[in-house]
């Protein structure tokens, strides 16, 4: 397939509520390649979430246009596009984990022996092999974020769109978490849509960061990294790597000065 | 086992202090007793004689232990004054009411969480069903359905399913509605149809609320059915037991069918927990 995986084109989201439309996104213009790592930073309530929600189709763009593989969002969605991995894992308490993974499988309606096949393949695929027949309380949070991980790879889907999906845990165990999402990246060649809060984080993980400021929800920067695909946790160490950690601490600093 | 220890003390002093009620209660008939037959009567003779009154205004918890056993034991199980035929007389109808009555509750919570009229529509009437008093609206029952020629369990039943209805209504839109929005999100991105959401997210998760409101439920149907005896003059059950004994003031009669209702009901609760119990392991929901 051909062309940008997702495209925006003068793109804006207003929320109608209580007290007057919230501008949640405006004039946003993008577009991600296949293969690409894009992740989206900038302040609280700049939009991120909306943005990767309207991707999904779990949100109503008001303003322009938004194409998922050149489909609507809509259509995308039915033609099984992308995995969605929320902030919080949310695993189901009473299914197993290879039961959680399974969820998707058994929705969209796979055979018995294919959920079996798929289910083994990702848990692998996230070093989770042999805690398949465990509940999600049986293990730690960043396993079951990996085991979310693993539910929203299973039905194959070419993008993955993840919401903070490491936010809520501890700084060493999303170093390793990072550090094998990108291997995971490497291996099955995704498109993926990465919200953090995290300038290392961005920098790290991404091929390209775009910068977003609040009110309106807006793009203010998008940086294409320089950084080497392979890349090893030292990395950040590196005089380039600071030098783009720079350029996005700039770039959320401008963004910021826009209102007062 | 340490829970033992505290049970027993409370039991204990529940015991002693009825006894007390008892000789405090029972008192005043033998000193008429004594009164008219001209004699004085001393406190350590009145005593004992407290506690085995033929009608005690409250009867001593022997007698009540005493009536309890013959009535459970003492008889042939078919005897009209077997306790345990009565008390399965009951039983039927609270269990066939508690199975209309959950039925019909998880039904109707179903059709609130799924459709908007009947979200608007159902919740006050049930909320208003039970504010009419069970004991105004049940002979009403008993009369019509007689009148049509139903007779025997199934007016008592559905006097058990009116009240054990209400608590699984309101437990099971509550369980339903338990998961969050990006629970509910999630199965979006799937795709998923209502169907699915249904039978993979909203059911499971409401599994914890169902078994609370099955408690409350089927203490409820069991008040019921016994409610359900009381207005027809009915022969049997416990309902009938608790008025012929308040015709006759037969209060040892009255306790002990008040006694067994009320095991009955524990043991009722109690069986529902052990199934929660092991339903919930089972799911992985217990830990
Ligand atoms: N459903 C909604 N209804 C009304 N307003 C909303 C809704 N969802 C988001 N908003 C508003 O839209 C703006 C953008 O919200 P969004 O959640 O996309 O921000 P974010 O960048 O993800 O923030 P955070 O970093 O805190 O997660 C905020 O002002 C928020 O209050
Ligand atoms: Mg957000």
């Amino acid at each position: 397939m051909a062309g940008p995986v997702i495209e925006a084109r003068g793109l804006g989201l207003t929320f109608q509520t209580g007290d007057g439309p919230v501008h949640a996104l405006k004039d946003v213009n993008l577009t991600i390649g296949r293969g690409d790592f894009v992740s989206f930073i900038g302040p609280s309530g700049c939009g991120k979430t909306t943005f990767l929600r309207a991707i999904a189709a779990l949100e109503q763009p008001t303003e322009g246009t938004l194409t998922v593989n050149g489909m609507t969002p809509e259509q995308a969605r039915k033609s099984r596009a992308y995995g969605y991995v929320f902030q919080a894992a949310g695993l189901y308490p009473w299914r197993t984990i290879a039961g959680n993974v399974r969820l998707p499988l058994e929705i969209m309606g796979f055979s018995k022996v294919e959920q079996e096949a798929r289910v083994n393949n990702v848990l692998q695929l996230v070093d989770l092999e042999g805690f398949g027949k465990k509940f999600p309380w049986q293990l730690s949070g960043g396993m079951q974020q990996r085991a979310s991980i693993a539910r929203a790879l299973a039905f194959d889907a070419d993008i993955l769109l993840m919401d903070e999906p490491f936010g809520a845990l501890d700084e060493i165990v999303r170093d390793r978490l990072n550090e094998e999402l990108l291997k995971l990246w490497a291996r099955t060649g995704k498109t993926i849509g990465f919200v953090t809060h995290s300038i290392p984080e961005a920098v790290y993980l991404s091929t390209r960061i775009v910068v977003m400021s609040p009110r309106p929800g807006r793009i203010t920067d998008v940086i294409d990294s320089p950084l080497p695909k392979e890349r090893p946790l030292d990395i950040r160490d590196s005089a380039e790597f600071i030098a783009i950690a720079h350029r996005v601490r700039e770039g959320l600093r401008a963004g910021h000065s826009y209102e007062v | 086992m340490k829970a033992v220890v505290p049970i027993l003390t409370v039991l204990a002093v529940i015991v002693a202090l009825w006894y007390a009620a008892a000789v405090w209660m029972n008192a005043p008939w033998e000193r008429d007793q004594a009164a008219r037959a001209g004699t004085a009567i001393t406190f350590a003779q009145l005593l004992p004689l407290t506690m085995v009154q033929e009608r005690p205004v409250l009867p001593a918890p022997h007698q009540v232990a005493v009536g309890l056993w013959e009535g459970l034991a003492g008889q042939a199980i078919t005897s009209k004054r077997s306790l345990v035929y009565h008390g399965w007389v009951t039983l039927s109808a609270t269990l066939l009411g508690f199975a209309i009555g959950t039925t019909a509750g998880v039904l109707l919570a179903v059709g609130i969480v799924h459709n908007r009229a009947m979200d608007l529509s159902v919740m006050p009437w049930a909320i208003a069903s039970q504010t009419i008093p069970i004991l105004a609206i049940a002979p009403m029952i008993i009369v019509v359905l007689n009148s049509v020629g139903v007779s025997g369990l199934l007016p008592k039943a559905i006097i058990s399913a009116y009240l054990s209805f209400f608590p699984v209504v309101v437990g099971m839109v509550k369980g339903l509605r338990s998961p969050d929005a990006m629970q509910l999100d999630l199965l979006r991105t799937y795709n998923a149809s209502r169907a699915a959401t249904f039978w993979k997210l909203r059911l499971p998760a409401s599994m914890p609320y169902l078994f609370t409101s099955l408690k409350v439920g089927i203490a409820a149907a069991l008040v019921g059915a016994i409610v359900g005896e009381l207005p027809t003059g009915a022969v049997a059950g416990l309902g009938a037991r608790l008025l012929q004994g308040s015709y006759y003031g037969q209060t040892v009669q009255i306790w002990a069918a008040l006694f067994t209702a009320a095991f009955a009901a524990a043991a009722l609760v109690a069986l529902i927990g052990a199934v929660q119990r092991v339903t919930l392991r089972r799911m992985g929901m217990a830990r």
